[in-house]
């Protein structure tokens, strides 16, 4: 997949290259222990949640102030989310999903610094974290219900003569749930951090007259903070989709 | 949990060996051409990191912060619960103390009336007292004033008795006729009568 330095042409841009992984302290080879920017980067959003949710309460207070107020708030967020979606069955699991979800938004808001290494654009994380998702709910759906939760993929609601048809379809849909669970973050986050450094490629070249670019990635980068959050939420509430799916298989 | 990280440990296992060795397929200071994503060199790196990551984020969040999040909402609910059943409280107490109020400014207003309409009757008491004793005094004074006046009268008639009997002994003297005292008394009397 990857090769040498590209052909040199008159204009060089590189939107790939910040999604490299390197090794932290030098060297080459890429053990699956060799800190890297990977490491780093997941280290920051570790930190930056322990800030958030365990510093920023430490008061405790009842009055709360700035921080704990947007800690109970993202709290109260993704606990209604798992209410709301999941049910109260789901509220078990709400540490899991709250996990998720702020881990992913922590590492697409820090992506958004510059120079920073976006994990949550990588396949390889988002993939593993879908795959997780998947394995855990379907686990969960047959622990819970046996084999009532093949009804998932009968759909009683149905006439009979299309049952088979849809069943066929919904076993498709439910195998490609971690797909499309996975690459819509990885996409969005890879896509729009590429869109911003060919943007940034266009204003180096242009230099100091770069109005149009500067204008374009200040409203690319407006878009990525939109997108940072709403994936972060659509994973969230993805997961609690499939849970309430397991929890509660009968349509 | 346990289910959770098993299946990523166990992809992450499967992607060390699968990737292992050809780590170095990165450039060396050179660009990178295609997608650094679908490097799979690079998965068990990212993948083993991620999990450890997950981890740490877990038992924070479930050992450290969602607890003690809950228990500050909890705990504000409890003090906004009490708080409002505490205004509830203060509020039926000013509901009770303006009735009791309401009860006292009806109890003034009757005692009120009541010394009222008393003072009233005392005065009324003392009127009719008065009006009586003055009643009684006013008659005895007319009683008096009438016997003086009959004594006039009396006293009157009698004077005109003796100044018409003078004058009708006068005006017969006057006439030529020789008046007899006796007839002419009568004829007084019986014209003063008439």
């Amino acid at each position: 997949m990857s090769t040498e330095a590209a052909a040199p042409s008159g204009l060089q841009i590189h939107p790939m290259d910040q999604f490299v992984v390197k090794p932290l302290f030098g060297g080459e080879t890429i053990n699956f222990y060799t800190p890297t920017n990977v490491t780093l980067w997941m280290a920051l959003t570790v930190l930056c949640v322990i800030g958030l949710l365990v510093l920023g309460t430490r008061g405790r207070a009842i009055v709360p102030n700035r921080v704990q107020s947007i800690a109970e708030l993202a709290y109260g967020f993704v606990h209604k989310m798992v209410e709301d979606v999941a049910g109260k069955d789901g509220l078990k699991y709400f540490p899991y999903i709250m996990t998720l979800f702020i881990f992913i938004v922590f590492a697409n808001f820090l992506g958004l610094l510059p120079m920073a290494f976006t994990t949550t654009s990588h396949i390889a994380v988002t993939a593993t974290m879908a795959l997780a998702v998947f394995f855990f709910v379907t686990i969960l759906g047959i622990v819970k219900n046996g084999v009532g939760f093949l009804s998932l993929f009968w759909i009683s609601a149905a006439p009979l003569v299309l049952r088979p048809i849809l069943a066929l379809i919904e076993i498709i849909s439910y195998f490609v749930r971690p797909v499309s669970h996975s690459i819509r973050l990885a996409g969005n986050m890879m896509a729009g951090h590429a869109v911003i450094k060919v943007f940034a490629g266009f204003a180096g070249v242009l230099g100091v007259g770069a109005i149009a670019p500067v204008a374009a990635i200040t409203a690319v980068y407006a878009l990525e903070v939109l997108v940072s959050f709403i994936q972060a939420y659509v994973f969230a509430i993805l997961t609690c989709v499939y849970l309430k799916d397991a929890l509660h298989p009968h349509h | 949990m346990a289910t959770e990280t098993t299946t990523a440990t166990e992809a992450a296992h499967g992607a060390a060996e699968a990737a292992g060795h050809a780590a170095e397929a990165a450039g060396h200071g050179g660009h990178y051409v295609g997608m650094p994503q679908l490097n799979f060199d690079w998965f068990s790196n990212q993948i083993f990191w991620l999990v450890v990551t997950l981890v740490t984020i877990y038992f924070v969040l479930s050992r450290v912060a969602l607890p003690r999040i809950a228990a500050v909402l909890a705990e504000r609910q409890g003090t906004i619960t009490n708080d409002l059943s505490a205004a509830e409280e203060l509020k039926l107490q000013a509901v009770k103390a303006e009735e009791a109020y309401n009860q006292a400014l009806a109890d003034a207003r009757a005692e009120a009336g009541r010394i009222v309409a008393e003072a009233k009757a005392d005065i009324q008491a003392d009127l009719n007292v008065a009006i009586a004793k003055a009643d009684a005094e006013i008659a005895a004074k007319s009683a008096e004033s009438e016997k003086a006046i009959s004594e006039i009268r009396a006293s009157a008639i009698d004077s005109i008795k003796e100044v018409a009997k003078d004058t009708a002994k006068e005006i017969v003297a006057a006439l030529g006729g020789k008046a007899d005292a006796r007839a002419i008394t009568a004829a007084v009397t019986a014209r003063l009568k008439g």
